[in-house]
């Protein structure tokens, strides 16, 4: 039970080496290494890198935002760029993901807009993007949960013959829970065309992966559900592009569902809220800063000759402009009817509902006429109402 | 529930049968498979063995694999997959087997089925019908005979209805299935063999109401499921006795039907509410506290509630100790001091 924080996690140590395509130093990984599996293509690394250095910096900002108080909560990927990118790398148009709340980079990398994916973290509404349009579930938050979900939407894309794939993002932490078990097994013994991209993080907040699980890696398990598992560098995003996108071809072509672990780090803390000082050394995180995906990519890509300054600035002018966006939609006056609150629970009206909803709106003429210097809008967005200063 | 929803159903008017409770529901499902190919039915046992309960017997023979399955022995994962499915325009009936036995799901269905449609500003209303065989009386072994209507209740975003009778269990459940709100749809097991004469497809009362099973001008005893039968035991024999009983049949128990039930009060001045789930934190409480709430001035006692006791259901020997009776009724309705 003794807790490995000299180094590498327990399960690292115990595990084999996770399968690469560019190893560490930013070099290709030799053929007799790849695990069958292809380097991506240079436009399309090159592509995955745009992508990886833009959600960074979204990252970066809205953390500073929260540290200034003007968001409730974000939780970070920072580290994790490879495993999000990938992933929704590898989404046709016609795929849904299914993310949790660490995932915002790859709802970002989907096109949703910051203002959309910052309505829930700035508590304008629980999730606030376009589901139908971006293809995209809520955000879960119930650990696990929405992989259900995913293998649902699979099934019913199967049994209307459909080629549409479900995706899903998982953490290590959540492959406790009774739910990511059942996903499993469903989406196993249903065949669904589901792909299931476990971020091993290696800590569910303070916990680390050997309190979760005694076995060599999450991909392993994959053998005891009768589906593909693959274990991989989840900081090499080349290889989990790879990967990702093979399992993706499997399951539209009927060949069923995949369970792929990237190991990677959580950078950041868990939420503005967490201490990570408390359960893990300052040296464990240096080390992992030190495989940083993006730096890695840029060697190799600079290496074959295909990331030149120029190219690499321009790419960074693109992310501080949606970092200036993102700073800007918190600028905004997010109105929030607070009548609203009764639109969407049921799709029947209910009179105990309406009654409730008269009842708001009279306490709130109340208000206005109590005090005609302080609108209702006003009282309710004030707390966004400060001028960005990042 | 959409008010009046038409039953659209391709089905013609058939002629008379006699029908179980067990039979009805099923002829329901059937008929909503006809008439709506994205309804899909699965859960334990619901396929070639027709249910434990046989409600979906010959379902799986008529539509094939791809409308009826059995799935894997897990309720969350039922639950949850219903809620994918629902994601992509399918409209799932999943069963529960038995009351105790739907707690494994009971995060899917209370952060998920009864919150994605006010997560989503609407965008995912998620159709699903979830059906739960529910209370005592059946002698069944731990597990099998639990009232869980006010886990249900007690949770906004849901519609929670119970049917006592073969011809509401037929029309409830085609509605439950049409509408675009998930439903918790409660089937009281010791009904199950209870048997009507109906020509299908029948249409009662919307699926939101309760009603007035039979007029009285001294006591409104509310029942629902399981109980509505003992209440109107309960009222033949309290007539001998020369007490006027109005029974009503909540169906509902969320949306509450506040304007049934609220003016049989008002005319009779006194109320009863029978359920078998326990008394403390259940569904009788929220039942009294709103009827007195809104009708008291009108009220000549306090409303009462006759329920099983706050014990876990009891074994198979013991159960009759436990349930509801008329003469348990009638004993607590005479606490009251008739003037």
């Amino acid at each position: 039970m003794s807790l490995n924080v000299e180094s590498t996690p327990l399960t690292a140590v115990l595990a084999p080496p996770p399968l690469r395509l560019i190893d560490d130093t930013g070099h290709a990984v030799a053929e007799s290494e790849s695990g069958g599996f292809a380097l991506p293509a240079v436009d399309t690394l090159l592509g995955l890198y745009r992508q990886m250095v833009i959600a960074r910096r979204f990252d970066v900002q809205v953390t500073a935002l929260t540290r200034q108080g003007r968001l409730a909560t974000y939780p970070s990927a920072l580290g994790q760029e490879a495993c999000e990118i990938a992933a929704v790398a590898a989404l046709a148009p016609q795929d849904w993901l299914f993310p949790t709340y660490r995932d915002s980079i790859a709802l970002l990398t989907r096109g949703v807009e910051p203002k959309d994916i910052l309505a829930s973290f700035r508590g304008d509404w629980h999730s606030g993007y376009d589901y139908p349009r971006h293809r995209i579930a809520p955000q879960a938050t119930p650990l696990a949960t929405q992989a259900l979900h995913a293998v649902g939407l699979a099934t019913a894309s199967k049994l209307k013959r459909d080629d549409t794939v479900a995706l899903t993002l998982l953490g290590d932490g959540a492959t406790s829970e009774g739910d990511a078990h059942e996903a499993f097994n469903f989406a196993a013994v249903w065949q669904a065309p589901v792909v299931f991209v476990v971020q091993n993080n290696q800590f569910a907040i303070s916990v680390p992966l050997d309190k979760q699980m005694a076995c060599r890696t999450i991909a392993d398990k994959a053998i005891g559900y009768g589906m593909p598992g693959y274990y991989v560098d989840g900081n090499d995003v080349a290889a989990m592009y790879a990967v990702i996108s093979a399992a993706m071809d499997r399951a539209r072509s009927g060949g069923g569902p995949t369970l792929i672990e990237g190991l990677t780090y959580r950078i950041e803390a868990h939420t503005n809220s967490d201490d990570p000082t408390r359960y893990r050394k300052t040296a464990d995180v240096d080390l992992w800063r030190s495989r940083d995906p993006i730096e890695r990519l840029e060697k190799y890509l600079r290496a074959q000759g295909a990331l030149s300054d120029q190219l690499r600035d321009s790419i960074a002018a693109a992310a501080e402009e949606l970092a200036a966006t993102t700073r800007d939609c918190m600028t905004e006056q997010a109105v929030v009817d607070p009548l609203e609150l009764f639109e969407h629970v049921y799709s029947t009206p209910r009179a105990a509902l309406a009654e409730q909803r008269a009842f708001l709106a009279a306490e709130l003429d109340g208000d206005a006429a109590a005090s005609a210097s302080a609108p209702l809008n006003g009282a309710i967005s004030g707390t966004n109402s400060e001028e960005s200063t990042r | 529930m959409s008010p009046q929803q038409t039953l659209a159903t391709d089905t013609a008017v058939r002629a008379p049968e006699t029908l179980t409770m067990a039979a009805a529901l099923n002829a329901a499902i059937r008929d909503a498979m006809v008439d709506d190919p994205t309804v899909v039915l699965f859960g334990e046992d619901v396929g070639p063995l027709g249910g434990v309960f046989r409600v979906t017997d010959g379902l799986y023979a008529e539509f094939g694999e791809t409308r009826v399955s059995d799935s894997p022995l897990a309720e969350a994962g039922i639950v949850g997959t219903a809620i994918g499915m629902a994601m992509y325009g399918l409209r799932p009936v999943v069963e529960m087997q038995f009351d105790a036995f739907s707690y494994p799901a009971f995060q899917q269905i209370v952060s998920h089925v009864a919150k994605m449609r006010n997560r989503t500003r609407g965008k995912i209303p998620l159709p699903i019908v979830i059906r739960i065989p529910y209370a005592g009386d059946i002698g069944g072994v731990e597990h099998h005979s639990d009232s869980s209507e006010a886990y249900w209740t007690a949770t906004p975003g849901l519609t929670v209805v119970s049917p006592s009778n073969p011809a509401d269990a037929y029309s409830m459940l085609r509605e439950a299935i049409a509408s675009d709100d998930p439903v918790i749809f409660m089937e009281p097991k010791s009904r199950y063999w209870s048997k009507a004469s109906l020509a299908l497809p029948v249409q009662t009362e919307p699926l939101n109401r309760a009603v007035v099973l039979r007029e009285g001008t001294d006591v409104t005893l509310i029942a629902y499921g399981p109980t509505v039968k003992t209440a109107l035991a309960t009222a033949e024999q309290a007539d001998i006795e020369g007490l006027s009983i109005e029974v009503i049949d909540l169906r509902s128990l969320s949306p509450f039907d506040d304007e049934t039930v609220g003016a049989s009060v008002r005319k009779t001045g006194r109320a009863a509410i029978v359920h078998e789930a326990a008394q403390f934190g259940g569904y009788g409480a929220e039942v009294a506290a709103r009827l007195t709430e809104r009708n008291f001035f009108y009220l000549a006692a306090p409303i009462l509630r006759i329920t099983g006791f706050d014990i876990p259901y009891p074994s198979p020997k013991l159960e009759e100790y436990f349930l509801p009776t008329p003469d348990r009724i009638l004993a607590a309705l005479s606490t009251w001091e008739w003037s």
